[in-house]
């Protein structure tokens, strides 16, 4: 009698794939290692419990906002700060991401063999957090937006860096070959091929760019290096919660607005 | 004989040790001539194109293009003056998408020493546009000059890619499948477009193809590639269909 397959089939297909035993002892650590962590660093429900009164009645202390004029005029002018820092910054950032891509990416590069260099350098901007980055400035060429605007650049500068080059290595390569058959030397690659071609991935990469270099340049006043930040770390350290609570909302409304904006210019190019 | 512009001696090409593409290719390519390169897939047809301008070295022997001889890769010297004098032609067009139509064909001018002006129409001085413009017209698309490379049709698209070849008067076309990817009609007309233009403008034409009757009509002589050996060059004149057919068959 012929086996009917149906039956036959369902032995044929677990449901579950078997695991290897290396596999499995490394879930298996994994799970352990994030045990032990929240049993170290998370609050337990107790202090959770004591904690939760306090940040209502701190809330509490932060309402109504402050709206004093004066005070109004000068968080404006600390927030136009805070978006040049975030506009210069991104636009020295994407000048410097350029070439810095173009010497890292794949089959492009003019540096040959060395081409890891650059790579190592976009790694290095891109790894290291802003506020590292923010705090070395400051040290450096001391307090105030100058020192933001060299973290934004060298933030963007790691970003971009690193998704230029992506788009450099995945474009057209008939035409870059076309061109090289041509007679072409590696900038004009770069320039007659590889820059049209990849024009809508800088672009996007681009706006994504400033809008992290928004949200960044706020929290670098806290370490002093210029912007928004300074005054609500200064508002926190002397207890002016309401005033701390106009800059929290004007920090929401500032990157909400540059998300959308960023958003609509995509949609508009795309 | 000196009035060849290509000759290849004893041609050895392997990407893989062992596993040869080309195997020991002669041949010559006279002045003038129109010469069609057959043979099935894998026969090493392609390969030879790549080695004669330069783009992947030779494994062994040698070969004199346009004046430079050289055994595996030409020098950055010879390389230069090589593609000074040759226009090449890829099976897919290689256009740049998301340029116009012109800027393609100013594309051409990148191995002419004009550096960044070549990059692109708008940066282009007025006689290299007028010698563009002109390019376009002898393809039949001057009136697209202004239109996004990708917005054309396969056809047109091998159009502009061929006035991208042919804008700096090479002596030398080659051509590697320039109809493979397109439907008979516009293979067609593309063939009758390569052998007028070589023609008129007395330029040497070397393509390959796998369609007999495009070997037969549009070259002047045929050289037909199997194993990665030479096993057949006459001229189209002296040969039928059935002289080709087993280039493609096994034997």
């Amino acid at each position: 009698m012929a086996t009917d397959i149906r039956t036959a089939h369902q032995y044929t297909m677990p449901r579950l794939a078997r695991l290897d035993p290396l596999r499995f002892a490394l879930l298996v650590a994994l799970g352990a290692l994030l045990v032990a962590s929240i049993g170290e660093v998370t609050p337990s429900p107790e202090r959770l419990a004591g904690a939760l009164p306090r940040m209502g009645s701190l809330l509490g202390r932060m309402l109504p906002p402050e709206t004093d004029p004066a005070f109004l005029g000068r968080m404006g002018l600390r927030l136009l700060e805070t978006i040049q820092i975030a506009l210069a910054g991104t636009f020295f950032g994407i000048l410097v991401s350029f070439p810095l891509a173009w010497c890292g990416a794949m089959g492009l590069t003019p540096l040959g063999p060395f081409r890891w260099t650059a790579r190592m350098l976009v790694s290095l901007f891109r790894t290291v957090p802003d506020l590292v980055w923010a705090l070395f400035f400051v040290s450096a060429v001391g307090l105030g937006a100058v020192a933001g605007t060299l973290t934004i650049i060298v933030d963007t500068a790691g970003f971009c860096g690193r998704f230029f080059a992506e788009a450099m290595e995945d474009s057209d390569r008939q035409s870059r070959e076309a061109l090289d058959a041509a007679g072409a030397r590696k900038i004009d690659i770069l320039f007659a091929a590889v820059v049209p071609d990849c024009m809508p991935s800088f672009i996007n990469t681009s706006l994504f760019s400033l809008e992290l270099a928004v949200r960044s340049s706020v929290v670098l006043g806290i370490v002093g290096a210029g912007g928004i930040g300074q005054e609500l770390k200064s508002a926190f350290e002397l207890f002016q919660y309401p005033k701390a609570a106009t800059i929290i909302l004007a920090i929401f409304v500032i990157v909400l607005g540059m998300e959308q904006l960023t958003d609509r210019l995509r949609r508009h190019l795309g | 004989m000196s009035s060849s512009i290509i000759e290849v001696r004893r041609a050895q090409k392997s990407f893989t040790p062992g596993l040869p593409i080309l195997n020991g290719v002669s041949l010559d390519v006279r002045q003038g001539e129109r010469v069609a390169l057959i043979g099935a897939n894998g026969a090493g047809k392609s390969t030879l194109l790549r080695c004669l301008a330069g783009l992947i070295p030779l494994s062994g022997g040698a070969v004199e293009i346009l004046g430079e001889s050289f055994s595996g890769s030409p020098s950055m010297r010879q390389r230069k003056a090589l593609r000074r004098q040759l226009g090449f032609v890829f099976q897919f067009h290689g256009l740049v998408r998301r340029t116009s139509a012109l800027s393609n064909v100013v594309n051409g001018y990148l191995g002419q020493g004009h550096g960044m002006r070549a990059w692109h129409q708008m940066l282009a001085p007025g006689a290299l546009r007028e010698d563009a413009r002109a390019a376009l017209d002898a393809v039949g698309l001057g009136e697209k000059w202004d239109a996004r490379a990708d917005t054309l049709s396969g056809g047109q698209s091998q159009r502009v890619a061929i006035a991208r070849a042919i804008v700096h008067k090479p002596a030398l076309i080659i051509a590697d499948e320039p109809a493979a990817s397109l439907d008979p009609a516009a293979g067609n007309d593309i063939m009758t477009l390569f052998h007028r233009l070589a023609g008129a403008r007395g330029c040497t034409l070397l393509f390959t193809t796998h369609d007999m009757n495009h070997a037969l009509s549009y070259a002047d002589r045929v050289i037909a590639l199997k194993a990665g050996t030479v096993m057949l060059d006459a001229a189209s004149s002296d040969l039928t269909p059935a002289d080709l057919e087993p280039v493609f068959h096994g034997n």
